[in-house]
């Protein structure tokens, strides 16, 4: 239960208090759903549906004899490329846009357009142009990442600090120095939160494109091991990439609170 | 003088009489681990009048309120509230809160009724009184408006009507007019002394503005900070009959603002 | 932009994007951008044919079945989390894991475990929206003023009256949040999932007219799904601008 909010100062417990309270839950937390796939694998709800410790063997068996390593390596290429030419997408179109209303009227209804679209359904196209090699993976990646890498950069821009932003000027900071010195770092943490969201999409659409287009690297394994009914491996193969998304994705926030809003660690 | 008679009531408090409506024993409250906000707090609040908790920030003096109001739960001790452990709110007591609490999608004359709705009373009934009370604090016409139509000064006077309209006999302010600005909190607070001079309610309040304690208050309780402890009371005996200008010119006044400011700068360091 | 000192919405840039599109198309660049104008002549016919409507009626049909399961479940799922402390403890780090994880990876696990037919689509559906209106609700409910707690608890409210005449108004902007950007979600699962079903709906759709080379067709019908996502999310962005007026009062 929440309780009612007090006007005195908050209980601020001793840090190793806090982190063992954490760790508790968390582990409760994975025994939760980790139990509950044990038993549904065990009953069994589906005969292609194993058990969780069935599925752990399977991945480390796939980690020791190196399926994984040779299977991430073919995806995170591409995704890697991917982010990169997003965020310089990103950060050029988003600066633009952001300082220029031209730019903006110009650019920011496509982007929209593109984000809250279903671009998915663009992937089959892309191997017409790029074939089945690392470059089509690359642009399913960037058609799913850049839009909202973009956009972000744009509101970060666009809703930078008028006030810092007057300060500036008023040390007569030119154009440039407006933009370097106080923009870019004032709308740093939105864009690096963009960064995120859009690493997120681009994990969506390697694998999409690996399942669809491109017969290699994770999500290979993925169509690999379902279509030779080995569904221990096949799960552990999924479950590998949903756990390294969450750790890339969780990690980047992490990275966000420490370097770019130091205010809020702890709380976070 | 009605007033002056009053004033003539010896009520060296904390004294525990029949008197007072509302009785705190002996409460405490810690957060844990080690945090102690208040600590053994005793204190009365005689029926019909005006009690300040009165302190710097951090002294507890809203926690006690809500405690009061039931809505926290003492660590240690007990409040009676017409000679009845307090465990939780009940009808004889009213809230008025600091942001006004007042819910954005609701017209002012829901807003007003809400306790009564809660209360289950039929609308037309809920919403007569409700309309009565809106025209005493001012706001006659704005029933209809939403709270964000409406200027801050304004939303209090919705969040007062919607404390007298349950007709609970204490009357609980947190802090009603830091959030507004100060032309409006000073009529505010000449409207707020003509209006229990009619409607006759135990007011607990609680400010951290030494003149707005003075100018309203019967009695004035000072808090210490870390933890809350009573330090002193004080009763300005200050004639509220009188003009706003007269009580602000007095020497009373004047006197138990210098007194209680020579009080509150010991707690600093 | 201003033109002749008329401010023209910034919509009518797609205008010129749709310009562009359409040189491209008639330059025969690249033979995967038919021009606009015969994609546009395409869609007309494609919207009169039988397997379009078809196709439109069911994956509608599983949209709308995920939806109500995304929503029902998201928002419960939220006032839970959000009202006991011990279940968003057990809870959060899932459902935050699962709103960025890539679901499509999990595609082949419901085909296996639902089959090639509609169930799949529905629980891939539901799996793309439900995780945001989850944590969306979560938001809403823990950002509700601690003051209109205590207020409703001040006059006595009961646990019920609590949650459905306090909280559900107060986290109501941003539970409407949630389930629009659930709505896109939903939308994008919707397609993946038929993509990799493949023999069903929209799914068999795409993969006939790519197969064959058909663009005019494959296009006009990204341009049918683009808009009827545009429309969905633009819809409850109005919806949501009506319950607004009172999210400002918030801080």
């Amino acid at each position: 239960m929440s309780s009612p909010s007090a006007s005195v100062a908050t209980p601020i417990a001793s840090p190793s208090f806090r982190i063992s309270q954490i760790t508790i839950w968390r582990v409760l937390s994975l025994i939760l759903l980790f139990g509950a796939w044990e038993i549904a694998g065990r009953v069994p709800i589906s005969i292609a549906f194993p058990t969780f410790f069935e599925t752990m063997s399977s991945l480390g068996t796939m980690i020791i004899d190196g399926r994984m390593a040779k299977a991430y390596a073919k995806t995170l290429e591409p995704l890697v490329i991917g982010i990169g030419l997003s965020t310089a997408f990103g950060i050029i179109f988003g600066v633009l846009m952001g300082l220029s209303r031209k730019f903006q009227w110009i650019g920011e209804p496509i982007f929209i357009v593109m984000q809250a679209a279903p671009m998915a359904a663009l992937i089959p196209l892309v191997t017409f142009l790029y074939g089945i090699g690392v470059a089509a993976k690359v642009v399913a990646v960037v058609i799913l990442a850049a839009p909202i890498i973009v956009l972000n950069c744009f509101r970060a821009v666009r809703n930078a600090s008028p006030s810092l932003i007057q300060m500036c000027q008023s040390f007569q900071g030119s154009q440039i120095q407006v933009i370097r010195k106080v923009i870019i770092p004032d709308a740093a943490p939105m864009m690096f939160s963009g960064l995120r969201l859009g690493v997120a999409a681009g994990f969506i659409g390697v694998i999409l494109a690996e399942l669809l287009i491109t017969p290699n690297g994770v999500g290979d394994l993925i169509t690999y091991h379902r279509s030779v009914a080995e569904y221990a491996d096949m799960y552990a193969a999924i479950f590998s990439i949903v756990f390294f998304a969450a750790v890339t994705v969780g990690l980047l926030e992490k990275a966000e609170v420490t370097i770019f809003r130091p205010e809020k660690k702890g709380a976070a | 003088m009605a007033i002056a008679e009053q004033n003539t009531i010896p009520l060296a408090a904390p004294t525990f009489s029949d008197n007072n409506i509302v009785e705190v024993k002996g409460v405490s409250k810690f957060y844990e681990p080690d945090i102690q906000a208040l600590l053994d707090i005793n204190l009365g609040f005689p029926k019909g009048q005006m009690t300040t908790l009165l302190g710097p920030s951090g002294c507890g003096k809203t926690t006690l309120l809500k405690i009061i109001a039931g809505l926290l739960e003492p660590t240690e001790g007990d409040v009676f509230v017409n000679g009845q452990l307090v465990t939780g709110p009940g009808p004889e007591r009213a809230f008025v809160f600091q942001d006004f609490a007042l819910m954005p999608w609701a017209t002012v004359l829901r807003n007003v009724s809400f306790g009564l709705e809660l209360r289950g009373m039929a609308k037309d009934e809920r919403y007569e009184i409700a309309r009565r009370y809106i025209t005493n604090v001012g706001l006659e016409g704005f029933g209809e408006k939403y709270p964000h139509e409406l200027s801050g000064g304004m939303r209090q006077r919705v969040g007062l009507a919607r404390a007298m309209a349950v007709d609970a006999d204490v009357l609980m302010m947190d802090e009603p007019f830091s959030a507004v600005d100060e032309q409006t909190r000073r009529q505010f607070q000449e409207d707020l002394l003509n209006l229990l001079s009619i409607e006759k309610k135990t007011v607990l309040f609680v400010t951290h503005s030494i003149e707005e304690a003075v100018y309203v208050s019967d009695q004035i309780v000072l808090l210490s900070p870390r933890p809350g402890r009573i330090n002193k009371t004080v009763r300005p005996d200050i004639d509220h009959a009188a003009s706003s200008d007269e009580i602000r010119r007095g020497k009373n006044y004047l006197d138990s603002v210098e007194e209680i400011w020579h009080e509150l700068k010991g707690y600093l360091e | 932009m201003k033109i002749f000192g008329f401010q023209i919405p910034s919509v009518f840039s797609l205008l010129i994007w749709a310009g562009v599109w359409e040189v491209i198309g008639q330059l025969e660049w690249v033979f995967i951008f038919p021009p606009l104008s015969g994609v546009l002549i395409e869609l007309w016919d494609l919207v009169g044919t039988n397997a379009f409507h078809k196709a439109s009626i069911s994956t509608l049909k599983s949209f709308c079945y995920g939806m109500f399961f995304a929503i029902t479940g998201g928002v419960s799922l939220g006032f839970f989390m959000g009202r006991v402390d011990a279940a968003n403890k057990l809870l959060g780090m899932w459902v935050n894991i699962f709103a960025s994880a890539p679901l499509s990876s999990l595609v082949p696990v419901l085909i296996l475990l639902f089959g090639l037919g509609q169930t799949t689509i529905i629980v891939t559906v539901v799996l793309f929206a439900i995780w945001i209106i989850t944590l969306d609700t979560l938001a809403g409910i823990k950002h509700v003023s601690p003051s209109l707690i205590e207020m409703g608890q001040s006059f006595g409210a009961s646990r019920w009256n609590l949650l459905y005449k306090i909280l559900f108004w107060a986290a109501l902007p941003e539970i409407l949040a949630g389930i629009r950007m659930g709505f896109i979600r939903a939308v994008k699962g919707v397609i993946i999932g038929q993509l990799l079903v493949s023999i069903i709906d929209f799914g068999q759709m795409f993969a006939t007219f790519s197969r064959n080379l058909y663009m005019e067709e494959f296009w006009a019908l990204t341009l049918v799904l683009f808009v009827f996502a545009l429309g969905i999310s633009s819809l409850i962005g109005e919806m949501e601008k009506r319950v607004e007026y009172y999210a400002g009062v918030r801080d």
